[in-house]
């Protein structure tokens, strides 16, 4: 072997650590939004309005299904050691939360099944005529639909909080440590879910209510943000300097315009004047909060990787 | 119970990068990576300036949050002296280590596991020092048993000022540098 260098230049590490890419955000990102699509269709079964809300309850479920195993197979391919993936699944380490996430995205699977069984697209049924028929036997319990409501309210709440602790415990990034990170992710999730429904909803009344929602969801989110950067900022040095890489330093323009002002504020804007009828209800502001949403995961991955104990590069 | 522990004499240190050396050949690093490395700290302003070299690697702390973040426990502390090792037939690669390390220590071997200094266990385990204290051509770095009081570490630490990296971080590195 030649290697006339002695200095480290570890590939991922060095000169700043970016061990994560883009599978991770794109992972946290449909954790959050599948999450939120729980805790909404979970809700409307739990209180027998499956009738009325026709969109969250008929087709989100199916949607959920198929976007968690896409965040999977994101989850997958970020793996360096593909072959050993089974690992995750030959022991449970309390302490870690890959380990918890592990475990929790197997135990989904069966919850949201259960609660798409409970209203059946026609287009599947008529083509798989059994899954009518188990879907019938489900419903005529009517305590079955209530369980099953609350216990995906109770999955979407754990996975949406979930993807936020995963990056919280990791100590070594000052950025994510924050313990309201996991609020934050789980509450950008509820609102891209909401923004999601609202926008496919055919149903004037289902579309205005989820909008409604959706403005609460964002402005929570105005909030959570505020008391994520409150704590930061009122703790030691590298954290204050970790904040300010989002609030004025190499992430600022990014986050300032994407997150806050084009993922929040401004649909926030628009979808209060369609409430109110305004304005005409558009796809406009649900795809800009489902983008601010991806972004917001894009931009804590990226800068919390930044952030650092001992290099402070980035201290102006 | 033993508790491992490296002592290195950032007076005596001249940066030779002889460490760094030692450890790839012994371990075989692969090209382009590194388990150990020189960092040159220089602080203050001319004529009052102070350089610290320092050899460093992985601080095989005694409250590791790579172990604790490791899914598939892969990553775990040895049962002699506390060493942080990966089993690499059972990492993954998630990089979570790799994120959660506060020194930046760990790497992904090309094979895919995550990898870092093992304080030369091998060689440990036969009685010989790591291969980076072995070869130091100044007798920088000393290595031992900290539980021990009489071993050479412990009397170095109660006789000379020293500091360890990043201890805000919480992590109780055992790698200690004397100034």
């Amino acid at each position: 072997m030649i290697e006339l260098t002695t200095t480290r230049h570890n590939e991922l590490i060095d000169p700043i650590v970016h061990v994560w890419g883009w599978e991770i955000p794109i992972y946290l990102f449909i954790g959050g939004w599948v999450a939120g699509m729980m805790i909404l269709s979970g809700y409307f079964f739990m209180k027998g309005r499956g009738k009325e809300y026709h969109c969250v309850c008929y087709r989100i479920p199916l949607l959920a299904l198929g976007l968690i195993t896409l965040g999977m197979l994101a989850l997958f391919l970020d793996l360096e050691h593909k072959f050993y993936v089974w690992r995750l699944y030959t022991t449970f380490a309390v302490k870690s939360p890959m380990s918890w996430g592990a475990w929790l995205l197997l135990l989904l699977y069966p919850t949201l099944f259960i609660i798409f069984l409970l209203q059946v697209p026609d287009w599947i049924s008529t083509r798989w005529p059994i899954l009518h028929s188990w879907s019938q036997k489900l419903r005529s319990v009517k305590a079955i639909t209530k369980i099953v409501g609350m216990v995906n309210i109770v999955m979407g709440i754990i996975l949406g909080t979930y993807t936020g602790i995963l990056l919280s415990a990791l100590g070594a990034r000052p950025l994510w440590n924050s313990a309201i990170l996991c609020i934050l992710f789980l509450v950008s999730g509820l609102s891209t879910a909401a923004a999601m429904v609202h926008m496919i909803a055919k149903e004037r009344a289902e579309r205005e209510l989820l909008a409604r929602a959706d403005n609460l969801f964002l402005f929570m989110e105005l909030l959570v943000l505020a008391l994520f950067f409150i704590g930061l900022l009122s703790s030691t040095n590298v954290q204050i300097q970790s904040a300010m890489l989002l609030l004025n330093g190499p992430y600022a323009a990014v986050f300032w315009v994407f997150v806050v002002l084009l993922g929040i504020v401004v649909p926030l804007f628009i979808q209060n004047l369609a409430v109110n009828h305004k304005i005409i209800h558009t796809p406009v502001s649900p795809i800009m909060v489902i983008i601010g949403g991806l972004i917001l995961r894009f931009i804590i991955v990226s800068a919390g990787q930044f952030s650092h104990y001992a290099n402070a590069h980035f201290i102006r | 119970m033993a508790r491992f522990a490296m002592v290195i004499d950032t007076v005596k240190c001249v940066g030779c990068m002889d460490c760094v050396v030692a450890c790839k050949t012994e371990n075989k690093v692969p090209e382009g990576f590194n388990r150990d490395w020189i960092t040159t700290d220089a602080k203050g302003k001319f004529p009052t300036v102070q350089m610290e070299i320092r050899s460093e690697r992985c601080n095989h702390c005694d409250n590791p949050p790579c172990v604790y973040c490791c899914p598939t426990k892969a990553s775990h502390v040895h049962d002699l002296g506390g060493v942080v090792l990966v089993h690499h037939h059972m990492c993954i690669g998630c990089k979570a280590c790799l994120a959660s390390c506060p020194y930046d220590a760990r790497f992904i071997h090309p094979d895919g596991y995550a990898d870092k200094c093992t304080f030369c266990i091998h060689r440990v385990e036969k009685g010989l020092d790591p291969a980076c204290v072995a070869v130091c051509p100044t007798h920088c770095m000393y290595f031992g048993d900290l539980d021990d009081v009489e071993s050479q570490v412990s009397k170095l630490l109660l006789e000379r000022k020293n500091h360890a990296l990043i201890p805000e971080a919480g992590t109780r590195p055992e790698i200690y540098y004397l100034i």
